[in-house]
């Protein structure tokens, strides 16, 4: 590769970059799960649970050809956004790539918005011209919603970078998966992450396969919280599947990203059980070891046997509040099939400002 | 009343498919997420799962039948409350209802949709002309390199948004030495050496202009852009329009593009054809130093992604620059370079070099030549060549890019849809030739255009050669 040195180019001493030597970073242990108190309990039992019925609810549209394109899933997967968001403040950014529902949902975004472009419709958050794979909205910080496998990563420590030229002390939090852990861009943000003290949380939701390749067929390093090693970037393994522990690493990661130590690497050790999209018949796995993770380590009754365990609430009261789940998706859906297409006239806006 | 569940589709193309199976049997309850029974397409066999909790109450499409049509109903689930009863009542109509709504389905598909609407007619660009310069204001020889420098150098002074970030554009100083002193002046805050990794600081820059800070990313020359032509496109120019207008990215692309001098295939290619057939971008090429300076000043202001295609080989050039407290030029409007009545050469960015001295020499031989600086690839200011053409009635356009899908091509066929009757000739499209650039100095002179070719062009469009 050459790179074009110009004839007026004078040649120059090499100084050194402040901040981007010094000794290897030391990777903070990983945090022991608090147990959450009976409030935390209810609210990550509820955003979980709106989150599975969501989707189960997508799924269902999907399947009668409601919703069109690719739709990915987010089932499986809740603690994960819901533990994170737990750990947040409120000028924090999300980021994330094409399996993004359950994220939206977490920051806040209303599910009939997310519901209503999953169908294409006019009041859909992206006025139905975004789809499953790019949603966005400015209020709840929630900035896509990306298509591209990885490329919400240099996007995501571009939110970073602007945190710190704003002096301001909110952190970007950046999702993406075992899959996109292997793009080369990654790495680049990576580098410049760290280079530049950026504070950005980098969560690789581990799901075991990126799409049908299961990790260690596609991955030369299969423990993800490696992965910025040679960046100086610690890494943590958290399991994804106990939303107690998302939070305890969560508040760790903003911690770190918050006093100035720079990015922090979350393994999130999850697991989908669906497909990777709606047409995806999973021939790569076995359905026992689907129906394992179901019914040993399910996020969401995990929490509902603490829940009970704790007499915190009783079958009645997490029934009222799964009415409640049911009426919000319910609503969604029904909004989703009766919000009008978007108008002709959208054709031609917001292509340009 | 008892609630449908109907044979899903797995993918948009799905119309029917077999239902293979019954995993949950009649009286059986049923949770979200519980698989209840097994469907069979040409690709593959996909499990249905309840959505709703309660009892399978009927099933109505027995195991083993071929060619189920989706959103047919295939069973009755009983939910909280209802009993068996309620079952006869629902089910004496199922089948015929199901197969009205497929219907009514396969004809939402057809293309004469339900909106009703027809194409909806593109809008109408029209730029602002050029702001007046008062009489008597001070022209100052300048050179490209300089008025690039100086117009960072005023965004940077009037907006503490503004940032450049790039390789060697802070301590080296700029590769082309572009951004001369803007470390000094600014600080290495704004003003951001990045590493060798074009496709991550073109996205870090994105992400930026997402959170509304206005970066300025130099490319060290636009051939190494096509390592991060995915987050131009796809994230910078689509965003806005994905996210139904929330949120885009203001950021300007700069740097030298096309053939420099002797650097061979992989350092020398023009992308304005490229970049200019992107929706969400705008696409600037100037050729003047007063152009260059208006323009990345409006670029830099402009809330979208700008691609600003500088060349090497002009930065040196001088020209005059008027001498103004804020000299801003509109994006999308084309400038008459100079007046004519017997043929129009519309040219851009370097390319004019070959216009101007092809018109130069076609006055010797009394053909008196309009050239119009096209300035802006998209938005295109068409109108201005179309005005020209209907007074010359012969066109010529010239680039150094490669000659299919040119950005002459493109004005060739907006010329013809828009005023045929006007042409006396065919346009002549003068490119690059259709060859990867050769090292060769006879060749590499070869592969690009020449004012003997254009001078030959104007002749042939006006039956004088």
């Amino acid at each position: 590769m050459a790179r074009a040195a110009s004839k007026t180019s004078a040649a120059r001493s090499r100084s050194t970059k402040k901040g981007a030597a010094g000794a290897a970073v030391q990777a903070p242990k990983p945090p022991k799960p608090e147990d959450f108190d009976k409030e935390q309990e209810l609210h990550a039992y509820r955003e979980m649970l709106l989150i599975r019925r969501f989707e189960e609810k997508a799924g269902q549209l999907y399947g009668m050809g409601l919703i069109g394109g690719f739709c990915h899933l987010y089932i499986g997967q809740e603690a994960v956004v819901v533990g994170m968001q737990m750990s947040m403040n409120d000028g924090d950014q999300v980021i994330t790539g094409y399996r993004d529902h359950g994220h939206m949902l977490a920051t806040g975004m209303e599910a009939r918005g997310v519901m209503a472009e999953l169908t294409g419709r006019r009041n859909g958050y992206s006025k139905g011209k975004g789809g499953s794979m790019h949603m966005f909205s400015k209020e709840k910080k929630f900035y896509g919603g990306h298509g591209i496998v990885g490329a919400q990563v240099p996007l995501g420590t571009g939110l970073a970078f602007a945190n710190r030229y704003r002096g301001d002390d909110s952190v970007s939090i950046t999702y993406f998966g075992d899959g996109a852990a292997n793009q080369g861009q990654v790495y680049e943000s990576f580098n410049m992450a760290s280079l530049w003290k950026l504070p950005v949380v980098y969560i690789i939701e581990n799901n075991r396969y990126a799409m049908g390749t299961a990790v260690a067929r596609s991955s030369a390093e299969t423990d993800f919280s490696h992965r910025g090693l040679s960046f100086k970037i610690p890494g943590i393994q958290v399991d994804g599947m106990d939303v107690r522990a998302v939070k305890a690493a969560g508040d760790l990661a903003v911690d770190w990203c918050r006093s100035g130590k720079g990015p922090i690497i979350l393994e999130m050790q999850t697991y989908r059980y669906r497909g990777h999209s709606m047409s995806d018949p999973a021939k790569y796995r076995s359905k026992d070891e689907v129906q394992k993770m179901r019914s040993e380590h399910d996020p969401i009754e995990q929490v509902k046997q603490r829940l009970v365990a704790n007499k915190w609430a009783d079958e009645d009261e997490l029934k009222a509040i799964d009415k409640e789940v049911r009426e919000i998706v319910g609503d969604s859906a029904e909004f989703a099939q009766t919000d009008p297409e978007p108008d002709v006239s959208e054709l031609y806006t917001d292509i340009l400002l | 009343m008892p609630t449908e569940i109907l044979m899903p589709a797995l993918s948009p193309t799905m119309e029917e498919g077999n239902l293979s199976k019954w995993i949950k049997k009649e009286g059986d309850a049923v949770a979200p997420g519980d698989v209840i029974a097994e469907i069979e397409t040409d690709k593959a066999t996909m499990e249905v799962e309840a959505v709703d909790e309660g009892t399978l109450g009927k099933i109505l499409i027995a195991e083993g039948t071929e060619g189920v049509k989706v959103n047919t109903a295939i069973a009755l689930l009983l939910t909280e409350g209802e009993s068996e009863a309620d079952l006869d009542k629902a089910a004496s109509k199922p089948t015929a209802e199901a197969s009205d709504e497929a219907n009514d389905d396969a004809e939402q598909d057809e293309p004469e949709d339900k909106a009703g609407g027809s194409v909806p007619a593109a809008p109408e660009v029209k730029a602002a002309a050029d702001p007046d310069i008062p009489e008597g204001t001070e022209m100052v020889s300048t050179t490209v390199r300089e008025a690039l420098r100086d117009a960072m150098a005023e965004e940077m002074r009037r907006d503490g948004d503004v940032f450049v970030m790039g390789e060697e554009v802070a301590e080296y100083q700029g590769a082309y030495k572009v951004t001369q002193g803007l470390l000094q002046e600014f600080g290495d805050k704004r003003v951001v050496d990045t590493p060798i990794t074009e496709h991550g600081f073109a996205g870090v820059g994105v992400g930026a202009a997402f959170a509304g800070l206005k970066p300025i990313v130099e490319f060290m020359t636009f051939n190494f852009a096509m390592q991060a032509i995915d987050q131009i496109v796809n994230s910078a120019a689509k965003t806005l329009y994905m996210a139904g207008g929330q949120m885009g990215a203001p950021i300007v692309f700069r740097g030298p593009n096309g053939a420099a001098a002797r650097v061979a295939a992989q350092h020398s290619q023009c992308y304005a054809a490229w970049y200019g057939h992107i929706p969400g971008l705008k696409v600037v090429m100037p050729y003047t130093a007063a152009d260059a300076k208006g323009l990345l000043k409006a670029a830099i202001r402009d809330p979208n992604p700008v691609i600003f295609l500088e060349n090497e080989i002009l930065y040196g050039q001088s020209f005059d620059v008027p001498k103004m407290d804020d000299f801003v030029l509109p994006i999308g409007k084309a400038r008459i370079h100079k007046e004519g009545k017997d043929a129009t050469i519309v040219s851009f960015g370097i390319g004019m070099t070959y216009a101007v001295k092809a018109a130069e020499e076609l006055a010797g031989e009394g053909i008196d030549v309009e050239v119009i600086d096209l300035r802006t690839i998209r938005p295109m200011d068409l109108d201005t060549v179309i005005a020209s053409v209907k007074k010359t009635n012969r066109l010529v356009t010239v680039e150094e890019g490669f000659p299919q899908s040119s950005v002459g091509a493109h004005i060739a066929s907006q010329v013809m849809q828009r005023a045929f009757d006007y042409l006396d000739a065919p346009v002549i499209t003068v490119a690059g030739k259709d060859v990867p650039m050769p090292y060769a100095a006879n060749l590499e002179k070869l592969a690009l255009p020449s004012v003997a070719e254009v001078v030959e062009a104007v002749k042939a469009v006006s039956y004088r050669s």
